[in-house]
C-alpha cells in the first residue's frame, strides 16, 4: 500500500512539472503496489487538481470535477482519513467555506501512483516486444 | 528499486491493463491542466499593473493636451500588457502548465474580442472628438474582457470584471473631469485589490 511505498522512498515532494513529466512519459521507477485510495477516479481527480494548486475550495473542486456535493464529500473524506488531503473549514462572512490542500503524504502517493502507471505501461510494452 | 508489477496475464488482459494505465495518466494530466488554468490569472502581476495605472493616472491628469493625455494612457496600456504577460508566463511556468492548454486558450479567446473592440472604439471616439467617453468605454470593455475571458476561471476573476464594468458605466454618465479618477479607481485600485486577493488565495 501507500505507506510501504513511502518507507522505501525518501520523503520528497516533486513540483507539478515533475508530475506532468511523469504523465507525459518521462522515465520513472516502477512502484510495487497499487494505491487503492487514489486509484478511484474521483479521488484521483481531487488529488491531481490539488497537486497544481495551493488550495481549492469545495465549490471549486465540485465545478472542476463536475461532482455532486455528496459524492465529492465522501471521496474527500476518504482522502482526509488516509492523510492525503487536509480540510479547513472557515466562514466568509456568514457563509461556511471548506478548503482542501494536498499533504506531503498525498503528493508522495500521487508520485507513486504515476510511477506505477508508467511501470505498467512499460512492462506491458516490454512483454509485447518479447512475445 | 521497487520491483516491476507482475504481468503474467493473457495478451488481451495485458492490453486492457495498458489501456487503463494510459487512460489514468491521461485523466491526471487533463485534470491538472484544467485545474491549473482555473487559477492561471496572476495575483501579484495584477497588483503591479494596478500600481503602474495609479502612477499613470497621476501623470495623465497633469497633461495639457488630449494627445499627451492619450500618450500617457497608451504607454500605460503597453506597460500593463507587458507586466501582465510576464506575470502570466511566470505563473504558468511555476505550475508547469503550458499556456497553450485548452482553458488558457479559452481565456485568451474570451478576453481578446472586447479588447479589440475597445481599440477600434478608441480610434472612433478620438476621430469624433468624444474623448470624454474614453475612460468609461475603456473600463467597460476591459471589464467585459475579464468577465468573458474569466468565465471558466475562479469566481473572483469574473467578479473583478463585473467591478470594472460597473465603474465603466458610472464613468460614462459622470462629468468628463472625473475620467482620470475613474481610471485610477479601476485600473489602479480595483486591479490592486483583486490582485491581492487572487495572490493570497491562488498565488501568482
Amino acid at each position: 500500500m501507500a505507506r510501504s511505498g513511502a518507507a522505501r522512498k525518501p520523503a520528497r515532494s516533486l513540483p507539478p512539472a515533475r508530475l506532468l513529466a511523469g504523465v507525459s512519459g518521462g522515465r520513472v521507477e516502477p512502484a510495487a503496489e497499487l494505491d487503492r485510495v487514489i486509484h478511484e477516479r474521483m479521488r484521483l481527480g481531487i488529488v491531481s487538481a490539488l497537486a497544481v494548486n495551493q488550495a481549492l475550495s469545495f465549490k471549486e473542486l465540485k465545478a472542476l470535477l463536475r461532482a455532486s456535493d455528496g459524492n465529492l464529500s465522501v471521496h474527500a473524506r476518504r482522502l482526509e482519513e488516509a492523510g492525503y488531503v487536509e480540510c479547513r473549514k472557515s466562514f466568509e462572512g456568514r457563509v461556511p467555506k471548506t478548503e482542501y490542500r494536498l499533504t506531503p503524504a498525498g503528493r508522495r502517493a500521487l508520485e507513486r501512483y504515476l510511477e506505477h502507471m508508467e511501470a505498467l505501461i512499460s512492462a506491458v510494452g516490454k512483454g509485447k516486444a518479447e512475445g | 528499486m521497487a520491483p516491476a508489477p507482475q504481468l503474467r496475464q493473457s495478451p488481451e488482459t495485458s492490453s486492457t491493463l495498458h489501456e487503463r494505465a494510459a487512460d489514468n495518466l491521461r485523466f491526471i494530466r487533463e485534470t491538472m491542466e484544467r485545474s491549473a488554468a482555473f487559477t492561471g490569472v496572476p495575483g501579484r502581476g495584477g497588483m503591479a499593473m494596478g500600481a503602474t495605472a495609479l502612477a499613470a493616472a497621476l501623470l495623465a491628469a497633469r497633461q495639457p493636451t488630449v494627445e499627451r493625455w492619450l500618450m500617457v494612457w497608451f504607454a500605460e496600456a503597453a506597460l500593463a500588457c507587458f507586466v501582465g504577460t510576464v506575470a502570466l508566463v511566470r505563473k504558468a511556468a511555476a505550475t508547469q502548465v503550458p499556456l497553450d492548454a485548452g482553458p488558457s486558450r479559452r481565456f485568451a479567446l474570451g478576453f481578446a474580442p472586447p479588447m479589440l473592440a475597445g481599440a477600434a472604439l478608441t480610434a472612433l471616439l478620438y476621430q469624433h472628438d468624444l474623448i470624454e467617453a474614453l475612460p468609461g468605454a475603456w473600463l467597460l470593455l476591459y471589464g467585459t474582457a475579464v468577465v468573458t475571458g474569466g468565465a471558466a476561471s475562479v469566481r473572483i476573476v469574473p467578479l473583478m470584471g463585473a467591478g470594472f464594468m460597473a465603474l465603466g458605466l458610472l464613468a460614462l454618465f459622470s462629468p468628463a473631469a472625473w475620467g482620470d479618477w475613474y481610471l485610477a479607481a479601476g485600473f489602479g485600485g480595483l486591479q490592486m485589490v483583486f490582485g491581492f486577493v487572487i495572490a493570497r488565495r491562488h498565488g501568482g
